[in-house]
């Protein structure tokens, strides 16, 4: 039998990012014992790079703003792909959720008036974002863990003990999800610190584990986002959504190589940042859809006067969603108009005074200034695309968060459906609180149901997950996980990237089945104690499963939609828009994708829309009766 | 634009030690976490390191750079010279577990002595109303992003055990001194700041300061208020009066 310690909690968290830390306080305040797994320190996680802010329609910067006005932007940015059921929650509850927020301490930026000041993003009609400068997410992360310990210190005052009914366990990695029949009986894992396994029994866990991005060379992602709960909740039985859809964010960091990927935040062009060529011409004109092409300025004139008097003019192009500004800064650097170092200009140095910049960008300041030795003040950035984050993810019932499998839950960037196929700046901080809340409850209420009858862990099968997860100190002579992991994010770059081509993607999967085969003789060297090398090893097995997803998926979709550009297929196609791809694992666990009807919209969300703008994406038969 | 740089790196646990000597590759533009990491990938595969965003954002690659407190991923190697050696050791307040890796459960266990915000009684979620202003002082302070680098430079504990039991540090003074310039917490945290945080430990060297990453006044903005406003309690001529006359007994 396997030697480890053991735990016994009513649920199981995975994750302590924004989603995860929201879902354990509503679980523990449902009256759960729950427990919170991250993988590195408490209150590191990656939810602290989000830098622009949170959508929610309180309306306080423009009382025109409401929840069916964030539905319908919602729904325009993922390209109506979403799950309308969810978009709908969305925007009905993120006010609340950040409300709640300064109830917990949170210290947003406040309009004139008092209220939480809203800034302007892409796809965003109206100035949506709570924010504090252009570090919301670092705010947003620190009042969840201030909560959480203030939970801990209600418990210590009743029980004496902070940990009684609320503990995270920190650099602890889950390498396995324990099932008993069809449902969750627990996890299994080890500390990075010792290396020593650990077990959790519990009925419910949560999945909170964030993205996939270290799967790509170029990304915005911490080491973190190794697809961990993609990959353990399809070992687990449950199904992934959407997969085929990547977001690159338009504008990361070029330059220097080193810090290739790190991410811009969007604020720079909703305060007035402007892309430029190696010409010095604003290309975002050139590039806006037919589908935006209403809402969106024609000339440099009528773009400028709208950040002054956005009632009567339209929205600059810069500010389209993001996944048609990175198409198009792609296309300017493939024409050859791009910067030294393989990007476009951003400017805002000519657009706001220096003061003006330092104060409502101070994190852009210092981290050009410090990585790149650029003053954005006085000179233009250089960015480019970069892989920022999954659409796709484990398919969720939207009102519970609960998977197929049951006892297993999602939330956050882990679960799919929400963004459909591209998510808008400012609806990943609101989608963690709104469904991070969801999946707490959801969980808290399985858990009341089951009652006394609890799922059983079999010890065989904890045995076998302490076999696989020793597996790679058992061969010698093998290669580096380090370098199987470069290759990997090199072929992801270069072949599942931006624009795909049916060919390149056959490679890719041609690729993925080598490093299946090298993945299982690679060696690690060292002991189990804080050994990155043996981490990197386990991890790279979940971002291989990912990879076989996205490339599998993004194969069979023969059209060009948000996070999802098809060389060969470059149009939207109103019968894809129905099908939802969904990943599962068959017996041998290998990926399988197959299609799936999505649920026509409900007939009163279908109504706040145009018929002309719902023309554009639904089929004849899909469109309401006239 | 590459040159072959030297490194000094200490590996060893919690049993024990020694500074090992490296040659390693470094390119253009790179920060010591880089090189960190090419050692990682091509030399050292078990050296256990700490890093998340390599973006200065999650304060979690703290260590000590040629002796000073620093994020290894905001140290460009364009600020050394090429023969110089590079010497990188684990932050010396906090025990080491491995190499680079240092146990700072301390930090949160201070964390939670410090009580939560406690929300005014009489507004509900939605109600609160504060002046860009008056939350800008405490907005200062939750740029902090617990890279616990004060905590490690301040001396009051860095080469003082002894200490840890009765001062937070600077980072958790800086938190009460936060919660207390909220404007709307409802707490009173003065006395526990100076009897039960030991804010009187301090005596405002401004180390911490000096090596806060976010660049944050710790000292003149949070400390130094906090223990005039602890004064202004503890010597106040009426404040004293009141608190004899309450006393008496009746």
């Amino acid at each position: 039998m396997t030697e480890l310690e053991r735990h016994s909690y009513d649920v199981v968290v995975i994750g302590a990012g924004g989603a995860g830390l929201r879902a354990a306080i509503e679980a523990r305040e449902q009256g759960k014992k729950t427990a919170i797994i991250c993988k590195s320190l408490f209150g590191k996680a990656h939810t602290v790079m989000a830098e622009g802010g949170c959508a929610a329609a309180m309306g306080n910067a423009n009382s025109n703003d409401n929840w069916q006005v964030h539905y319908r932007d919602t729904m325009r940015g993922g390209k109506f792909l979403n799950n309308w059921r969810m978009a709908e929650l969305h925007a009905q509850e993120a006010p609340d959720r950040v409300w709640e927020l300064e109830t917990y301490g949170a210290l947003f930026d406040r309009t004139p008036d008092g209220r939480i000041s809203q800034r302007n993003f892409g796809g965003h009609t109206y100035p949506r974002l709570a924010h504090v400068g252009d570090r919301t997410g670092l705010e947003l992360i620190r009042t969840l863990q201030q909560k959480i310990v203030s939970l801990q210190q209600e418990d210590f005052e009743a029980t004496g003990d902070y940990e009684a009914n609320l503990k995270v366990y920190a650099e602890c990695t889950i390498t396995e999800l324990l099932k008993d029949g069809d449902a969750i009986s627990g996890a299994f894992g080890y500390w990075r610190e010792s290396g020593r396994f650990i077990l959790f029994e519990a009925p419910a866990v949560v999945l909170a584990t964030g993205g996939v991005g270290k799967s790509f060379k170029v990304t915005s992602n911490s080491w973190e986002y190794t697809g961990d709960g993609h990959a353990l909740a399809m070992r687990a039985g449950a199904t992934l959504i959407n997969m085929e859809f990547i977001q690159f964010h338009p504008t990361g960091m070029v330059w220097p190589p080193s810090v290739k990927g790190i991410l811009v935040t969007e604020s720079v062009r909703g305060d007035g940042g402007v892309l430029k060529n190696s010409e010095g011409k604003r290309f975002m004109f050139e590039y806006v859809p037919d589908v935006f092409r209403a809402q969106y300025a024609e000339t440099e004139d009528e773009a400028d006067r709208w950040y002054k008097d956005p009632d009567n003019n339209r929205r600059p192009p810069e500010l389209l969603p993001r996944d048609e500004v990175a198409r198009a800064i792609n296309s300017e650097v493939k024409a050859g108009r791009g910067t030294p170092h393989g990007g476009v200009f951003l400017d805002v140095s000519s657009r706001l005074p220096a003061e003006e910049i330092t104060r409502r960008l101070p994190s852009m300041h210092h981290q050009f200034k410090e990585l790149a030795d650029v003053d954005i003040t006085a000179e233009p950035m250089e960015v480019g695309p970069t892989c920022h984050y999954v659409m796709g993810g484990v398919e969720v019932d939207p009102d519970t968060a609960s998977s197929v499998v049951p006892g297993l839950f999602a939330a956050g960037e882990v679960a799919g459906g929400m963004h459909g196929s591209n998510r808008l700046g400012g609806n990943s901080l609101s989608d963690l609180l709104v469904f991070g809340r969801r999946a707490g409850m959801g969980a808290a209420m399985y858990v009341d149901g089951l009652g006394a009858a609890r799922p059983k862990i079999d010890e065989a099968d904890v045995d076998a997950a302490a076999a696989d997860a020793l597996a790679p100190f058992e061969l010698e002579g093998g290669e580096n996980p380090y370098t199987i992991h470069q290759e990997l994010q090199q072929s992801m770059n270069d072949l599942v990237g931006i624009i795909r081509k049916e060919e390149e993607m056959e490679q890719a999967l041609g690729r993925l089945s080598e490093f299946r085969s090298r993945i299982a003789k690679m060696t690690v060297e060292g002991h189990r104690q804080f050994n990155p090398g043996w981490h990197l090893a386990l991890d790279l097995r979940n971002m291989l499963t990912v990879s076989e997803c996205v490339a599998g998926a993004a194969l069979m979709r023969q059209e060009s939609r948000g996070g999802h550009t098809r060389d060969d297929f470059p149009g939207m196609n109103p019968e894809w828009r129905k099908k939802l791809l969904v990943c599962a694992l068959d017996a041998d666990g290998v990926v399988n994708v197959t299609e799936k009807e999505q649920i026509p919209m409900r007939e009163d969300l279908l109504e706040l829309f145009e018929l002309d703008e719902l023309k554009k994406y639904l089929t004849e038969e899909e469109l309401p009766a006239t | 634009m590459s040159y072959t740089g030297k490194f000094r790196v200490w590996r060893g646990d919690s049993e024990g030690g020694e500074l090992k000597d490296y040659e390693v590759e470094v390119n253009e533009g790179e920060v010591v976490l880089d090189v960190i990491h090419r050692l990682q990938a091509t030399q050292t595969p078990d050296m256990a390191v700490r890093w998340n965003c390599k973006a200065g954002k999650c304060g979690s690659c703290s260590a000590e750079i040629n002796g000073m407190p620093k994020l290894m991923c905001m140290c460009r190697m364009n600020t050394f010279a090429e023969d110089e050696v590079v010497t990188v050791t684990p932050m010396r307040t906090f025990p080491v577990i491995r190499d680079l890796v240092t146990d700072v459960s301390f930090n949160y266990q201070k964390a939670r002595e410090v009580p939560a915000f406690k929300p005014p009684a009489d507004l509900k979620p939605g109600e609160y109303r504060m002046q860009q202003q008056d939350v800008e002082r405490s907005q200062e302070f939750r740029k902090c992003i617990e890279c616990f680098l004060c905590q490690d430079t301040c001396h009051v504990i860095r080469d003082h055990e002894e200490n840890k039991e009765s001062f937070s540090g600077p980072r958790f003074l800086m938190r009460i001194a936060e919660l207390d310039m909220h404007p709307l917490d409802a707490a009173d945290r003065q006395h526990a700041a100076q009897e039960q945080h030991g804010l009187g430990f301090c005596n405002i060297t401004k180390c911490c300061t000096e090596v806060c990453p976010e660049h944050i006044k710790i000292t003149d903005n949070a400390l130094i208020p906090m223990k005039e406003r602890v004064v202004d309690r503890k010597y106040d001529p009426i404040v004293w009066l009141g608190n004899k006359i309450r006393r008496r007994p009746a």
